[in-house]
């Protein structure tokens, strides 16, 4: 009995050992495997997890762990260094750059825009020029009938209803898009733009894109901005504006492309692509439109960083950039794509 | 030998106890500690004042808790002074007038909105509670008080009056509850007493349950209070999210909690952040105060009842 007993011991040990070789065997031949994680903007975060999982299958080795707390949340965890790479809606300000640790690079993945959507019985789309947004969300045009709209609109019938203003109470990169074209097509919104903008006494707060929607949804004669992609899944009116060149565009993938074009793309580069693109004046261009970028920084570990970088040049492809139009992201223009690539050379890891 | 034994595990079960008491104390101190680190850079720079600014601008870097404050106090006495009656009113007919098959079904009701998550509430009052104030509530109460300030105001069908509603509504339940089991624990014997007295249905409640629940009713307003002044989802959902001190009960205001919950996730500006922590250090003494307060009645309450 006690022989068998130590040969069961035996037996227990030997499969042990061996499972544990296994293992480690195993462990060996598989290469290892790299963690990135990264935080920020909520708009990107459908063409990121969709982008991430895409590239696993190139690329089995990186793993991109990805939360959407907020572009500003986002560039906090980027200066206090717990996350590889971040990504907002907003440049970095020339303070938030100081205080990161290493230089950060901003790169330009796709593009969004923002729409002004209402609640009002009309055949179609209304038409609005910027003064015209300006006014409406400072509270000056009171009434939908208002003389300086009807101008714009003549061939419409606009009711005389109340204009109730529906704005974003939480922090939001969509705000500060919005309220960056507000300050270059208004002299009075000059210095006020920001993720917080304080609206008119008078106006709503809501909380997201889908609370301002419900808002809108809710109020006859409210009008209120939103996300271009959350308005065309959810189907809402939004309004012509006019641009630069005096068209009055359609919101969509393409006329937002569009304001990526032209000699914006020269600015771009001169200004390490950390320019604002509203109030485009390229030709057929939506004029609230905007880029959201991946922040990395420059001088990163090897490990990472290289793996990282690949990554981004990767997004900057024909077919990342069309998983992104798939799901109603705007392409970045090719000519911008190219400057974006060498701007991704010239990172350096150690 | 045997008695030692003992001994050690009684020690070790009465430290452990202790342990785990003080771990409670020592969580709330490190929430406390945190939020006022955080909070320094507010109070160094703009200082007590803070309580009494009412501009809250971060454009313009100023900073002051008074219209948020203001929307918290007055959102939840609203939600109290309409969920009070209702909730004692509910409690009464449960445990005295009700016939007894109602007794039970009605109870589990009471407990099942209890569990509703606020944000469901916070979606309904959207989509339900605002527009009926907007066409039904609003109209009628300022048609009643011509040119007074009150109920004037935009009719948006969000704000303050929508807020303490909805409020009103989910504290409802809990006070309900806890009003039940103290009208339950008062002794069968004194409503008898009141009868044989030749009370009336009406005079043995005042008399034998109102009275001497008096106190249990109280600690079940303060605790309704304590959830509708900590409340965010469904308020931030409806109250319309403006820092101003309105005199209109309909036009848009904000909580302490919404601001926190709207402007935490994007903030990044130093004055900003710390402010934002303020807020939840000006919460938290705020809940604290009301509680003592709360603490001083009720025992005032029950000393003079003796």
């Amino acid at each position: 009995m006690k022989i068998g007993q130590y040969i069961n011991i035996n037996l227990a040990v030997t499969t042990l050992v061996g499972l544990i070789a296994l293992m480690l065997s195993l462990r060996v031949l598989a290469a290892t495997p790299v963690l990135l994680n990264g935080a920020g903007s909520t708009f990107v975060e459908p063409i990121y997890t969709k982008w991430f999982t895409e590239y696993q299958k190139i690329d089995s080795e990186v793993t991109v762990n990805y939360q959407g707390i907020g572009s500003g949340g986002g560039i906090r965890q980027l200066i206090q260094g717990t996350i590889d790479f971040g990504a907002s809606d907003a440049p970095m300000t020339a303070e938030e750059e100081k205080s990161a640790k290493l230089p950060v690079i901003h790169l330009p993945m796709v593009m969004g825009a923002v729409v002004i959507s209402y609640n009002l019985k009309v055949d179609k789309p209304i038409k609005l020029t910027g003064p015209l947004v300006a006014d409406i969300f400072s509270g000056k045009i009171t009434k939908w009938n208002d003389a300086k709209i009807a101008k714009v609109n003549a061939a419409m019938k606009l009711p005389d209803l109340a204009i109730v203003v529906a704005t974003r109470s939480d922090g939001s990169g969509t705000t500060a898009v919005f309220s960056d074209y507000l300050a270059k097509v208004s002299p009075e919104w000059q210095g006020k733009a920001g993720k917080n903008v304080d609206w008119f006494k008078g106006s709503l707060g809501a909380k997201g894109n889908a609370g301002v929607t419900g808002l809108i949804q809710q109020t006859e004669g409210a009008v209120g901005y939103v996300e271009l992609i959350y308005a065309l899944e959810n189907k809402l009116p939004y309004a012509l504006i006019q641009n630069k060149k005096g068209e009055f565009i359609d919101a969509s993938s393409r006329s937002v492309t569009a304001a990526a074009g032209g000699k914006v793309v020269d600015e771009m580069v001169k200004h390490q692509f950390k320019i604002s693109i509203t109030d485009s004046d390229a030709k057929g261009a939506y004029p609230i439109s905007s880029f959201s970028w991946m922040l990395v920084f420059d001088g990163m570990d090897k490990d990472k960083g290289s793996k990282l970088l690949k990554l981004a040049r990767w997004t900057m492809s024909d077919k990342a950039q069309a998983l992104a139009s798939d799901i109603n992201y705007a392409q970045l223009p090719k000519a911008l794509r190219e400057k974006v690539l060498s701007q991704i050379d010239k990172v350096k890891t150690h | 030998m045997k008695r030692r034994e003992v001994r050690w595990s009684d020690l070790l079960f009465f430290n452990s106890l202790r342990a785990l008491a003080l771990l409670i104390i020592l969580v709330f101190i490190s929430i406390f500690v945190f939020l006022y680190i955080s909070s320094a850079e507010t109070f160094n720079t703009i200082g007590w004042k803070f309580f009494i600014l009412q501009d809250w601008s971060t454009n313009g870097g100023r900073f002051g808790a008074l219209a948020f404050i203001y929307g918290t106090v007055l959102s939840s006495l609203i939600a109290i002074l309409l969920a009070t009656p209702v909730s004692v009113g509910s409690a009464l007919f449960l445990t005295e007038i009700g016939p007894r098959v109602l007794r039970r079904p009605v109870q589990m009701l009471i407990e099942l909105l209890a569990a509703i998550p606020s944000v469901v509430y916070g979606l309904w009052a959207i989509f339900v509670l605002a527009p009926f104030v907007k066409d039904h509530i609003q109209p009628v109460l300022r048609g009643m008080t011509p040119g007074l300030e009150l109920f004037q105001g935009p009719p948006f069908g969000l704000g303050l009056f929508t807020s303490g509603l909805v409020l009103a509504i989910m504290i409802t339940p809990t006070i309900t509850a806890i009003c039940v089991e103290v009208f339950r624990s008062i002794p069968l014997i004194y409503r008898e007493g009141a009868k044989a007295l030749g009370a009336t249905t009406w005079e043995t409640i005042r008399l034998a349950v109102l009275g001497p629940g008096l106190a249990g009713i109280f600690s079940a307003v303060i605790l309704g209070l304590g959830r509708a002044m900590g409340e965010t989802m469904a308020v931030t959902m409806v109250i319309g999210n403006r820092a101003d001190i309105s005199a209109s009960l309909f036009s848009p205001a904000a909580t302490m909690s919404s601001v926190i919950a709207n402007e935490y996730g994007e903030a990044s500006a130093g004055l900003h952040l710390s402010s934002l922590s303020a807020i939840g250090l000006t919460l938290l003494l705020v809940s604290m105060v009301v509680n003592g307060f709360a603490r001083v009645v009720i025992w005032r309450v029950t000393r003079g009842a003796r």
